[in-house]
């Protein structure tokens, strides 16, 4: 019993825990700031999304691609590395999935693993890419990701523009039928919400982030890579090859991410106007998750909640749905300062410290 | 159309499009040359196009309403700039995660407010007051150097001075040579006397004030309203500058300039069907690449501030 409050009581628990609920706060302030009334707004999410099953299919639909760049940013973040380029590297893994998906012919599934597998390799490059920069030349991968991430998003237009939107369109063609990931069956069961097999590579893809990093050799070089690159180097690591894995291991999870918005959801990849902002929201999933996979996975579940519910909100209460940005950029903001939330946390673990002594 | 009033549109062009890269490059410089590395430019533009906008709008028909709301942006990105400072300064956070909070903050406060203060529209109502260019007189009526560079907006003549201000205060004045010291070894710095957590406070409030004024200047020169895409990615292109410009603001400057010929070029080229040939989105892409080219040092070598990045802390080694 003991154990078990010792992990409810835990930093690494608590202090995302009052992030959470400070920037929750942080939300509820700007809400009466502006007229509104928060208790409805957060009734009115939460109703939103579990209200009905439709709502809750879409709401995990919207958890997937949260949870694939939330473990592409833990992951680089075990090799001490920050990939901010989660969100090119989602964007890479759409186009290329969609490309595979709508010019190749394949027998159906085979065609869906291809295009699956062509979009995470196309993330996965992508994000090693900026490893070997910084590998051999060593640049920082922050800024490297971040130009990486633009150049992804107009590379991207331009592969549409040319190869994939018909003339005056501004949208691919639909993929062929054969690259389909989306389960019919259990969509139907769910009011025609978008469900795909996603989902469960996502989940898979949390069970093999497990494996790889404490089970294998590999993993075991890359988290020592992470803690420290200098006592690694002396144990005779490779520490620039390992910066090039964790790159494309990152990389492949978010490009992953893509294919399966291509493949299981919409199944066509409009032009964009701006980036499509799920890599930017796992680098929030990957900090409130504490970088582990199970962590992450809850991160997904709670930003995939916020972010479908936050239409709830508006409708219920009449808040703009950019609440709900303001809410999950003060949670990031707090987990980055833990500074601040240890401040909050004080008096609480003082009276633990007491009642040990 | 003849050569000469093609190269005059495409510099005077250029300096429209760099002025706010311009602001907020040099925002970056300060910020960085201090040791705190700032992501959130873009989100400090945000607020000061949102800022600049709303002012402007509420104090129209005033002649003088987008000076203040110039002015609204440059205290709104001072204040908005606090909470980084907060947390990379005081708290010692990531630098980069915080400035990625901040990005985040800015669009959805900016936007849950635009449509809080009218009626629920994503953008303000177009602003019927702006900047209007100004002729200097006589020099303005030489031929295709005139209209070039002569019959500019404010903001613009404002941003190259203040490059030379900026240039002046980093290397010619003690408080320059302070941000100079703690952004290179801080331990030094504090050593000799210099109050290294103050130091930064100043310079990463000048950056989001320089910051805010380059959005501030986007939505009161080229869309003359405030959506949620006025700015997007510019804050970005700018700390592309200012690396590019290896962290001097003249520097910074010119990489400004240049990369405002890649938007300027870009209405040309298409005006002259030459998309055939090069692609439009691979000119966007071209501040992106060349800055990637430069850090890895394939055309001149450029290095950050050695502490950029680093919290400073009394009790470390």
């Amino acid at each position: 019993m003991n154990k078990v409050i010792g992990i409810f009581t835990k930093d690494s628990f608590l202090v995302p825990l009052v992030a959470i609920l400070l920037g929750l706060i942080c939300g509820a302030i700007a809400m009466l700031a502006g007229g509104f009334d928060p208790i409805l707004a957060y009734q009115s999410l939460l109703e939103k999304v579990f209200g009905d099953v439709y709502n809750f299919g879409e709401t995990i639909r919207q958890i997937t691609p949260l949870i694939f760049t939330g473990l592409s940013v833990a992951f680089a973040f075990r090799t001490g590395l920050f990939n901010i380029g989660a969100e090119g590297q989602l964007v890479i893994g759409m186009i290329a999935s969609v490309y595979a998906g709508v010019v190749f012919d394949l027998p159906p599934g085979i065609h869906a693993v291809v295009a699956l597998l062509i979009g995470g390799i196309a993330g996965g490059l992508w994000g090693a890419f900026v490893g070997w920069l910084k590998a051999t030349r060593g640049v920082h991968e922050v800024i490297t990701s971040i130009m990486m991430n633009w150049i992804a998003l107009y590379f991207a237009n331009w592969v549409l523009q040319t190869f994939l939107v018909p003339e005056g369109q501004q949208r691919s063609e639909n993929i062929k039928d054969s690259a389909v990931l989306t389960i019919g069956w259990l969509s139907q069961m769910f009011d025609s919400a978008r469900l795909h097999w996603g989902t469960a590579i996502a989940l898979l893809g949390a069970v093999a982030f497990f494996v790889i990093l404490w089970k294998t050799k590999t993993g075991f070089e890359l988290r020592a890579v992470g803690l420290n690159p200098h006592a690694s180097e002396y144990a005779g690591m490779n520490v620039n090859r390992n910066v090039v894995k964790a790159m494309f291991i990152g990389g492949l999870f978010a490009g992953l991410g893509g294919a399966c918005e291509v493949l299981g959801v919409f199944h066509y990849q409009a032009v964009m106007a701006a980036l499509p902002g799920y890599g930017f929201d796992g680098i929030a999933v990957a900090l409130i998750g504490g970088n582990t996979p199970f962590g992450v996975v809850l991160g997904a579940i709670l930003f995939g909640i916020l972010t479908f519910g936050a239409t709830g909100m508006k409708f219920g209460a009449g808040v703009p749905v950019e609440l709900i940005r303001v809410v999950i950029a003060s949670v990031i903001f707090f987990v980055a300062a833990h500074g601040i939330v240890r401040l909050f946390l004080k008096p609480v673990l003082n009276r633990k410290k007491k009642e040990a002594v | 159309m003849d050569w000469g009033m093609i190269i005059s549109n495409l510099i005077h062009d250029t300096i429209v499009f760099s002025t706010a890269l311009i602001f907020a490059a040099l925002g970056g410089v300060f910020s960085e040359r201090s040791g705190v590395v700032n992501i959130a430019l873009e989100g400090m533009m945000v607020i000061g196009a949102f800022a600049g906008a709303v002012v402007t709008y509420f104090m129209q028909p005033s002649e003088l309403a987008p000076w203040f709301g110039l002015l609204a942006a440059v205290i709104a990105g001072a204040i908005f700039s606090l909470p980084h400072a907060v947390a990379s300064i005081t708290f010692k956070s990531d630098q980069t995660v915080s400035g990625v909070a901040l990005n985040f903050l800015a669009v959805g406060l900016a936007v849950y407010l635009t449509k809080i203060i009218f009626n629920g529209a994503g953008q303000t109502e177009t602003l019927k007051v702006v900047f209007s260019k100004w002729e200097i007189p006589v020099l303005s009526d030489i031929p295709v150097l005139g209209h070039a560079i002569f019959e500019a907006y404010p903001t613009s003549y404002i941003a190259f001075i203040l490059v030379f201000v900026a240039w002046y205060v980093i290397y010619k004045t003690p408080f320059g040579l302070r941000i100079r010291a703690v952004g290179e070894h801080p331990r030094a710095a504090d050593t000799v006397g210099i109050n290294v957590n103050r130091t930064r406070y100043i310079a990463v409030i000048l950056s989001g004030a320089l910051a805010a004024m380059g959005g501030a200047t986007i939505a009161l020169t080229t869309t003359s309203n405030f959506s949620h895409n006025t700015v997007s990615g510019q804050g970005f292109i700018a700390i592309a500058a200012m690396i590019f410009g290896k962290w001097h603001p003249v520097g910074a400057m010119g990489a400004a300039l240049f990369f405002g010929v890649a938007q300027a070029v870009k209405s040309l080229v298409q005006v002259f069907g030459l998309t055939k040939y090069v692609p439009i989105e691979f000119i966007y892409m071209l501040p992106y690449i060349l800055t990637i080219f430069v850090l890895a040092g394939f055309v001149g070598r450029s290095s950050a501030p050695a502490a950029s990045g680093k919290p400073y802390d009394t009790g470390s080694r």
